[in-house]
């Protein structure tokens, strides 16, 4: 099963590699990493979509855990969250009923219209991983030239109300 | 977001290879963070005046209690070594003739001790042969400090002279490295090393200093001041689980406890002891575990595993409970999983959570010390009456019935001969001659499971040897180690042939610092387990283990000025022996013995333990 975990390490150098490394050393999976500052700056936080049984997701959570330099380390795949990652997408499509049906897409998955010359576009969309496969997939048959994708990013979803922290009715909103 | 730049392009290849995308993004919420960057209260001083990086080194490593270093100069460390002279009344250090063996001598000196062992090497080559160590160190969760020289930040990335990617190496085989960039940070780095390699399941940490660093004069730091915010102060073990796992224990019926190096660690031998007494409760210790229970004791089944007693790995297989303490399931112990003790509960007692689960999934888990464990067990047996604990203890009769026929049916047992020496009885005339006294190092390969099988231990710290990593070459340096920490005590290195060849160059160090340890080398011949695997599984085609084109090992001895003395018969072994034994200086043994001798029982890697084969 696909899980998404949250590692908040130090912000020093090759603090990443240590995570990275242990991934690789101890033949646990990396599907997307991606990695940027936590609120507080001196911490980065590390986004790693990973796979695996619940004992290799427990084992990957306590090996990452007894790296000297990171905080804290959670699973968010447990609690209701929202995740995203963006693509950027060059697509052929010159003027005319080509161009059409890529706006329409584009609009279709709220999408975004980024660069454009006589015969191609850049489109930038985003949403959960699913839905920016699907955008491909539907881009494709007109000419897809290029793509460059982000990794996952999650977060866990709030409360619906504050003294009921983690109420399954918010996991209904968009 | 320079810094996370920074990192891709170091490791940018690694990261492609994940396909890894980065992106920026931000935390939501106000999380009350610590602090990641140590306080240091820095007395200001005119530029004169300050000290450099290599005397606020050494200031800081005295200021941790250390009297010892094991090292090899260099280009990269010259700074630290000319400091090093000057504070020679605080420190001493030993000069070893390989940096493998400056590791495995602080090793031996933090097993026999408990206290941290610290290396200094230089860079480039100082720092790759000192690998070894440090990766044996960080599977035998022993607490070493190895301080690296690294060339001039400038030089860095360069390839240059002596340039290695130290930090980058031994990142998969340490507590944790540092590579320091300002010479302001040593103290707080020292400060933290040490509490990194001590705490918590002890290892080896690596600090790695740029010969600029250690030169740069920078503001003193009062080392009283430090103060480190990445506690990892193990969370006390919790009561509710301490209560279910000894109900679970005293309902038991057949239960075993199986006990490892983390009873030697937390200095938990005397409320094991007590607890398995109280309750008559059997107990099983793996290589690093020998000691923690003495051998000889009625309740211990000796060794198990691999190379086990039957009736330890009998008694695990059949048991009801299986109680671990301070143990990690390795699959020398285990053999194939899936049939590891199948009838058994496991209770898992271990400071390390990622041990737990991490082979076994135990039924009932306590992540903590093993003596804080133990020792809650103790206060909550004093509830129970004394009628309670006689059931108890009554229920584990035919229990122990049962062990006693497994222990009577199958002891450990040899051919002995006339002619030839036999190992083992080598390691039987070691254990009468020392009186079961002496600390032994010992090597890697059939002597070492015969010192494990036939030198019963009695005490903690009393064998050094390389468990988990299996490093040939460890027993002369460990065994210097040993002695140098504990001068008043006799340390024999039990080694084969074959290791001895690896470190052998140590001789040379224990003869200019009069360590009088005795080397016992049991010489077949052969590279004797790799050739005991050969017979047994793969038809006795002896691929490349003839190592009997070798010096002689008692003008080897002589040469580097030690004493040399040689048995080659079964009536001259025990004279041999003890002439060795009583003299004073650095004496090397090479013990001729048979050369087809096999180590039994023995439960093929990967095979269930009741397919034993016992001789």
């Amino acid at each position: 099963m696909r899980h998404t975990l949250s590692i908040i390490v130090a912000d020093e150098p090759g603090e990443l590699s240590r995570i990275v490394g242990l991934f690789s050393a101890r033949g646990f999976n990396i599907e997307t990493i991606s990695v940027g500052e936590s609120l507080d700056p001196r911490w980065s936080r590390v986004t790693i979509v990973t796979s695996g049984d619940d004992r290799t997701i427990q084992q990957i959570v306590k090996q990452c855990e007894r790296l000297a330099r990171v905080r804290e380390v959670h699973d968010v795949t447990t609690r209701p969250h929202i995740e995203r990652e963006m693509a950027l997408i060059t697509v052929s499509a010159s003027a005319g009923a080509e161009r059409q049906e890529v706006l329409s897409l584009v609009s279709v998955f709220r999408a975004k219209v980024v660069d454009i010359s006589h015969t191609q576009l850049i489109v930038e969309a985003s949403g959960n991983k699913e839905k920016v496969d699907t955008f491909i997939e539907l881009l494709r048959p007109i000419g897809v030239t290029d793509i460059t994708r982000t990794g996952h990013i999650a977060i866990n979803r709030l409360a619906a109300r504050d003294d009921f922290p983690h109420a399954d009715v918010t996991a209904q909103i968009a | 977001m320079n810094r996370v730049y920074y990192y891709l392009k170091r490791i940018n290849f690694t990261i492609l290879a994940y396909k890894a995308r980065v992106i920026l993004h931000e935390s939501p919420k106000m999380i009350a963070q610590p602090e990641i960057h140590n306080h240091i209260a820095t007395a200001v001083a005119a530029p004169t005046e300050m000290p450099t990086g290599a005397e606020m080194l050494i200031q800081a490593l005295v200021y941790e209690g250390v009297d010892t270093i094991f090292g090899y100069p260099g280009g990269a460390v010259l700074h630290i070594y000319d400091e090093l002279w000057r504070a020679r009344d605080r420190i001493t250090h030993y000069l070893v003739r390989h940096e493998q063996g400056a590791v495995h001598m602080a090793e031996g000196y933090a097993r026999a001790t408990g206290r941290a062992g610290v290396v200094l090497v230089t860079s480039g080559p100082g720092a790759t042969n000192a690998v070894t160590g440090i990766a044996n160190a960080y599977m035998d969760s022993t607490p070493i400090v190895v301080i690296t020289g690294q060339v001039p930040k400038h030089l860095i990335g360069t390839d240059a002279f002596q340039e290695v990617d130290t930090v980058g190496i031994t990142r998969p085989c340490v507590k944790h490295n540092y590579l320091v960039r300002e010479a302001k940070d040593l103290p707080a780095v020292v400060r933290e090393a040490f509490h990194l390699a001590r705490s918590g399941r002890p290892g080896p940490v690596v600090i790695d200093i740029p010969k600029d660093v250690s030169a740069a004069r920078s503001n003193c730091s009062r080392l009283d001041h430090v103060s480190f915010p990445f506690s990892t102060q193990p969370a006390p073990v919790d009561q509710s689980s301490a209560r279910e796992a000894l109900q679970q224990i005293l309902n038991a019926k057949r239960p075993v406890l199986y006990i490892g190096g983390g009873i030697v660690n937390s200095g938990a031998v005397n409320s094991l002891l007590s607890f398995a007494e109280s309750l008559r409760l059997p107990v099983t210790p793996t290589l690093m575990g020998l000691g923690g229970f003495p051998s000889s004791h009625p309740l211990c089944l000796g060794m198990l595993g691999m190379h086990g007693t039957y009736a330890a790995n009998m008694a695990v297989a059949e048991s009801d409970l299986l109680v671990a303490l301070g143990v990690r399931f390795d699959d020398r112990v285990t053999g194939k999983l899936a049939t590891f003790a199948p009838h058994a509960r496991v209770i898992h007692v271990d400071i390390d959570p990622a041990n737990i689960g991490k082979n076994v999934t135990p039924a009932l888990a306590l992540a903590g010390d093993v003596n804080q464990a133990l020792n809650q067990f103790l206060i909550m047996l004093r509830d129970q009456s004394g009628e309670q604990l006689q059931t108890s203890i009554c229920q584990r009769e035919p229990w122990w019935d049962q062990i006693r026929y497994w222990q009577l049916s199958q002891p450990l047992r040899f051919s002995g001969s006339q002619r030839q020496i036999k190992p083992q009885t080598v390691i039987r005339e070691l254990h009468r001659l020392t009186k079961g006294e002496a600390l032994i190092a010992t090597d890697v390969g059939q002597h070492q499971m015969w010192v494990a099988q036939f030198y019963p231990f009695t005490r903690p710290r009393q064998l050094m040897t390389s468990g988990g990593l299996g490093t040939m070459g460890f027993g002369l340096p460990a065994a210097m180690g040993a002695q140098l920490a504990l001068p008043d005590q006799l340390v024999v290195a039990v080694v084969g042939d074959g290791g001895f060849q690896m470190t052998n160059q140590e001789l040379a160090t224990a003869v200019q610092y009069d360590l009088p340890v005795k080397v016992l080398i049991m010489n077949n011949g052969y590279l004797g387990m790799v050739r005991q695997w050969q017979e047994m599984f793969y038809d006795r085609t002896y691929s490349e283990v003839d190592i009997s084109v070798a010096p002689d090992f008692v003008k080897l001895a002589e040469a580097y000025g030690a004493a040399g003395f040689r048995a080659q018969t079964p009536a001259e072994l025990g004279a041999v022996m003890e002439a060795a034994l009583r003299h004073k200086g650095v004496a090397v043994v090479d013990v001729v013995v048979s050369k087809e001798e096999n180590v039994f029982p023995m439960v093929p890697a990967g095979a269930d333990a009741r397919q034993m084969i016992t001789q």
